[in-house]
């Protein structure tokens, strides 16, 4: 706010002038407001306590039904998966990656979804979009906000799954030096780190994610018509994915190379394949940014 | 009321840079995707200091123009500006100083009267965090909302959830007030606390800008007046400029209907006509003075019983303007 520009200038506003925070200071507030706003609304923290409770379930639901070694049966899909499954009753910190492929699946995606289709469209069904732009919030400030606290909530259920899945894996499951899926044998401190690798890997599939979704949701103003949408891409690409007719253009789906973490399960880790992934997620992320940016700074906000 | 506003197109007004006028549109138009022409170059004059009634039946384009104003929309063609900043393009500069309630109050339903005031605040960049208590208290007792801070806004009654939208406009000191349709809903006694703020907010110098269908509502606190009819602006001016565009009319009571109708003819009084349901004639009075038109009368030896002068209601010029009934020109 240049001070040249009052042309009418009260007493009260050059008090205002004075106190006005640093813009710095201003952005923060706003990312702070709009983070209590998601984190705080029931709804959002019913999707996190669902979330939580998976890696639980699933916990519980192998312990009970593995009454020895070598059960792979129950859900576990190909390669990988299977081998977590085969690791678990020997280390509960499998539990962790058990959970995390099978939540990534559909219920880490959805929880996502359901904030990024609702971040911009259910500001518009609310009618709340247009005092925020009135206020003004900006356009383009209001869209890094949101998406950073769509990356925030990313984040933060792709860790609960790993916390919760690792303390379950623990209480349940024997703990001890971590048999890696190359056969090597680490610390259980070095197998500790992996886990934290992993799940910064899928926070940044997730945050791929919410950039599609943020963009889909410029699109419309309604909240549940933008998160389906979301969901049935994702469904789309994980089928698609499937497919080996399909294979030559898997790579560019979003979803190919989320299950891909396992390259950090092996001695030395796959680094090509994780740097691939990473790419594939940046590039989604960057380009549906700018796909909700440019939409939402050229629209009407007819809401 | 300061300005003078003799003046109404906006050409022969101010230099532009200036800020003597609030708002400011130079052929201010908008077509819809459809082909519809919503606002058709309107050339806005607000000035500064005004109580400016934005008038018009619903879908004449007063939230379409209000919506480019604010930069929520962008014009096809034309311009505007908000205190002699254009708009939408620096947006950005002007609209801290714009209080604005724009096609009904919008809340986050799950939040309290008073989080949902933080959270447009802290959407301000130019919003100080340390004043926002002090500021958001001050907004919520000034429309009376202060015993209902803690309550969820989903809890609020229409007249309450206006009121916050108002609350909003006023969380910092402010140059000018948009106000869409305020009273929009609400029960006689929401109307008149609305206008009551409407004349408080005025009273402390800030330009006020509130749009309505019916000028009953702002008749009373408005000292300017914009009608719309059909995305056009017909009218534009001062209400005393608005009464003046109006004829009076002289009505006379008498037994001798035929003889008053020769003098009225002979005195040259435009229009005469039977007046309804009783014995009297009445015409359009023009230049010529009642007193005199009663004498001639007198003095034709007719009698007299009553003789009234009467202004059409700004509601009659209004629907003049606006046209009546359905709006069915489009």
């Amino acid at each position: 706010m240049s001070s040249a520009e009052l042309v009418v200038t009260t007493a009260e506003e050059q008090a205002e002038a004075v106190e006005t925070a640093g813009i710095v200071r201003g952005n923060l507030r706003f990312f702070l407001n709009e983070l209590r706003l998601v984190f705080f609304r029931r709804r959002n923290q019913l999707l996190l306590v669902v979330v939580a409770l998976f890696p639980l379930l699933i916990g519980i639901g192998l312990k009970v039904s593995a009454p020895g070694n070598g059960r792979g049966g129950g859900g576990g899909g190909p390669g990988s998966s299977a081998a977590f499954f085969n690791q678990l009753a020997g280390n509960g910190v499998f539990l962790t990656f058990i959970a995390l492929t099978l939540l990534l699946i559909l219920v880490l995606p959805l929880a996502v979804s359901v904030i990024s289709g609702d971040s911009v469209a259910g500001e518009a069904g609310y009618g709340t979009l247009r005092y925020l732009l009135a206020v003004p919030a900006g356009r383009t400030r209001l869209l890094i906000v949101k998406y950073l606290v769509i990356v925030a909530f990313g984040t933060a259920a792709t860790f609960i799954v790993s916390v919760v899945g690792l303390l379950a894996g623990v209480a349940l499951f024997p703990v001890g030096p971590v048999t890696l899926l190359s056969g090597t044998t680490v610390s259980l401190g070095a197998g500790l780190v992996r886990v934290l690798l992993v799940t910064l890997y899928l926070c940044v599939a997730m945050a791929a994610v919410g950039a599609i979704g943020l963009a889909i949701s410029t699109f419309t103003e309604h909240a549940i018509g933008a998160i389906a949408a979301v969901m049935v891409l994702i469904v789309a690409s994980e089928v698609v994915d499937q497919i080996p007719q399909f294979a030559s253009i898997a790579p560019y789906l979003p979803t190919h190379w989320w299950n891909m973490f396992d390259s950090l399960l092996r001695t030395p880790v796959d680094t090509p394949t994780l740097e691939h992934g990473l790419l594939s997620f940046v590039v989604y992320a960057a380009l549906f940014w700018l796909i909700a940016w440019a939409r939402f700074t050229s629209g009407d906000v007819t809401s | 009321m300061t300005e003078t506003t003799n003046a109404a197109l906006p050409s022969q007004l101010t230099p532009p840079g200036t800020a003597e006028l609030a708002i400011k549109s130079d052929a201010l138009t908008k077509r819809f995707r459809g082909g519809q022409l919503a606002v058709d170059h309107i050339d806005l004059a607000v000035p500064t200091g005004s109580v400016y009634g934005f008038l018009g039946p619903n879908g004449s384009g007063k939230t379409t123009t209000i919506r480019m104003l604010l930069g929520l929309a962008y014009p096809t063609s034309g311009s505007a500006e908000l205190l002699g900043v254009p708009m939408p393009a620096r947006a950005v500069n002007v609209l801290s100083r714009v209080g604005s309630l724009v096609e009904g109050p919008a809340f986050y339903p799950y939040l309290s009267g008073w989080d949902n005031l933080a959270r447009y605040d802290a959407a301000d960049r130019t919003a100080s965090a340390r004043t926002a208590k002090r500021r958001i208290g001050t907004a919520l007792e000034r429309v009376g909302l202060t015993a209902a801070a803690k309550k969820k806004y989903r809890h609020y009654s229409l007249g309450m959830k206006q009121r916050l939208a108002i609350a909003s406009g006023l969380l910092r000191p402010r140059d000018l007030i948009i106000l869409d349709e305020p009273t929009n809903g609400l029960d006689p006694q929401g109307t008149r606390e609305v206008r009551a703020l409407v004349r408080q907010i005025a009273a402390d110098g800030i330009t006020v800008f509130v749009s309505s269908h019916l000028l009953a509502e702002v008749e009373q606190v408005c000292s300017h007046v914009g009608v719309m009819r059909t995305g056009q602006l017909v009218f534009q001016g001062s209400l005393p400029e608005l009464r003046r565009t109006g004829a009076a009319r002289i009505t006379v009571r008498t037994p001798d209907v035929a003889a008053a109708a020769e003098v009225f003819d002979k005195l040259g009084l435009a229009e005469p006509a039977p007046a309804p349901g009783e014995e009297a004639i009445t015409a359009e009075l023009g230049d010529a003075a009642p007193e005199h038109v009663c004498a001639e009368l007198v003095h034709a030896g007719i009698a007299v019983r009553g003789l009234a002068v009467e202004s059409p209601s700004l509601e009659d010029l209004f629907v003049g303007l606006t046209g009546e009934g359905f709006d069915v020109e489009r």
